[in-house]
């Protein structure tokens, strides 16, 4: 009788469960098998960056005799070490001075009252709704007149504040307590000591977050960095990695290793950071 | 120095504020507010760069009116919209449900969805170039031809062209809305769910009574967001059809790379900046709408 009890009993409660289980089992299967082919480009472009010429029109994922002569040659060849370098000091400094500027704008539209407040909140809102393309050609003749094509200022002065960061800043600074910041004020710290020492350190996930974004942004940045530069030495890796494959006679394992190497940095900085930017593009998303 | 201590604490404020503020105030004038002026004039001018400017009135807004290039480049553009957007809704509304529901190595299927939006999107048009080659070149082709199926010239053809251009731009930004779905269908509170369970409420039921109404911010912005996306698509476009920019026969070319072949290549200025007052406008009426449908759920 009890050897027996255990069978029924377990048949009758897999009944229920069992076609759940079954459900359950096919969405993940499905979702894990999607989310493969998801990266299949991303994993052919490194895939494909690794293998010798006769083997690159195979369909095999995994090279037979994986090489590194590919990056050999491309980073030998300097083009690309010139055009990554360039991407990384623009990405930069673009980055560095919207944590700066932006950080600053939100927090006084956030934290003073004073005459004008709402017209330049307003007026930096405002500025979200022009797209960028119809920036372009005004800022080209402002370069043209200041001489500022073909350098590196010319390539970051459009994107060194962003209404898009200021409104998000903005958001964040709302948490921070008044308290703290009288509290400094009664201490005799200056206002700029306030924000700098009392109120950004306050911020700093929403730092990080626009961190990313704007690092982002400018590392993958093609439309006005491919309008406002000429010469191949001020290039950024979009641009370069353009006119790169549009070359005559380029083999495609060039053209994958010059992607790959676009890409992996932002790859690797992701998988890092992968629970930080997931945060980031929600807060970004429902907030900005 | 006595001035300032001689100040209100209020009138410090207003002090403090504006020295803050002076150098964005410059930077927001000259490099957003000057220029979006300046591209309004010079589209009623006729101008190629190196002669003079002279105004022309409209003369702009009407060749563009009777240029069927134009209004090619204007179906195309909402095509990728009218393409793009509910696909890529879809798709990513339905990875974002099941997802959601998922336990066993959640964060890692995750990461899979989200990837492709870390990477650049010159590098993949490239990488999605190259698979849309031809045997024994493209990746696409020697898969079918594995199978014995026939060849597709994807950019090569005026029907398939634009399709395989989009295809890496809902790609590269499925994983965003992924995780923006997420966190709109974790924001609905649970006790909707439950009282669902009591009333005994079948699935169906309770995503088309639940989950999407409660959904609604996050579907407007989703769509507006990807639709502007989709409006001022280039990227992809330029890399994909750079031996023919916008080819076959502008089967494929967008309203920004018609700017860009006008302004840098025709050194048109004034006919390329009135393209770029009609993308505001375009851009503007979609915003508003948005706004609109925002205010009213």
């Amino acid at each position: 009788m009890t050897s027996i009890a255990p069978t029924s009993v377990s048949l009758n409660n897999a009944r229920p469960t069992k076609p759940r289980n079954m459900g359950q089992i096919i969405r993940w299967l499905i979702l894990f098998f999607g989310g493969i082919a998801m990266i299949m480009p991303i994993v052919y472009m490194i895939s494909t960056s690794l293998k010798w010429p006769h083997e690159v029109y195979n369909v095999n994922l995994m090279p037979d005799d994986p090489t590194l002569e590919n990056y050999t040659y491309v980073l030998e060849d300097g083009r690309f070490y010139i055009w990554f370098m360039n991407s990384a000091i623009i990405a930069t400094l673009t980055t560095i001075s919207n944590l700066l500027f932006d950080s600053l704008v939100g927090y006084t539209l956030c934290k003073f009252k004073f005459p004008g407040r709402t017209l330049v909140f307003i007026a930096i809102l405002s500025t979200l709704m022009i797209p960028t393309e119809m920036l372009v050609i005004p800022w080209y003749l402002m370069s043209q007149n200041f001489g500022w094509l073909d350098s590196y200022w010319g390539i970051m002065f459009p994107g060194l504040m962003t209404g898009f960061g200021t409104f998000l800043m903005k958001q964040f600074f709302e948490s921070v307590p008044d308290d703290f910041l009288e509290a400094a004020r009664i201490d005799g710290l200056n206002e700029l000591q306030i924000w700098w020492t009392v109120a950004m350190p306050l911020v700093k996930p929403a730092l990080a977050a626009l961190a990313i974004f704007v690092f982002l942004g400018n590392w993958t940045a093609f439309l006005w960095p491919l309008i406002v530069t000429n010469s191949p030495e001020l290039y950024t890796i979009p641009v370069g990695l353009s006119g790169f494959g549009d070359e005559a006679d380029v083999a495609w394992e060039l053209i994958m290793t010059g992607a790959a190497i676009s890409t992996i940095p932002t790859l690797i900085v992701f998988l890092i950071f992968q629970r930080f930017i997931i945060r980031g593009v929600v807060m970004a998303g429902l907030k900005g | 120095m006595t001035l300032y201590r001689n100040l209100t604490i209020r009138q410090k404020q207003i002090v403090w504020a504006w020295a803050f503020l002076t150098l964005p105030v410059i930077f927001y004038g000259v490099i957003r507010f000057y220029p979006t002026g300046s591209a309004v004039l010079i589209s009623f001018q006729d101008w190629n760069l190196l002669g003079e400017r002279t105004w022309i009135g409209a003369d702009n807004y009407i060749q563009l009116w009777n240029d069927p290039v134009f209004w090619k480049v204007f179906k195309n553009t909402f095509v990728y919209l009218l393409l793009g957007t509910p696909v890529s809704l879809v798709l990513s509304f339905t990875i974002a449900y099941h997802l959601d529901k998922l336990r066993f190595l959640h964060s890692f299927v995750r990461m899979l969805y989200f990837l492709p939006f870390m990477t650049s999107a010159v590098a993949m048009a490239w990488v999605w170039r190259w698979f849309y080659q031809g045997v024994p070149i493209g990746l696409f082709n020697n898969i079918l031809a594995k199978f014995g199926i026939a060849q597709i010239e994807f950019l090569n053809s005026t029907s398939y062209a634009l399709p395989a251009v989009l295809a890496p731009a809902v790609w590269a930004g499925l994983g965003f809305q992924v995780i923006i779905f997420m966190a709109g269908i974790r924001s609905i509170p649970t006790s909707y769910y439950e009282a669902a369970r009591i009333d005994g409420v079948g699935w169906w039921t309770v995503l088309t009574q639940i989950t999407l109404p409660l959904l609604r911010p996050t579907i407007v912005f989703i769509v507006v967001f990807s639709s502007i996306g989709f409006l001022r698509i280039f990227d992809h476009v330029f890399n994909m059809t750079t031996n023919n920019p916008g080819g076959p026969l502008n089967a494929t070319k967008p309203l920004v790379l018609m700017i860009y072949d006008t302004a840098f290549n025709s050194f048109n200025m004034g006919y390329a900046t009135a393209q770029t007052v009609v993308l505001f406008t375009i851009l503007l009426i979609v915003s508003l709408i948005q706004l609109r449908l925002l205010r009213s759920a």
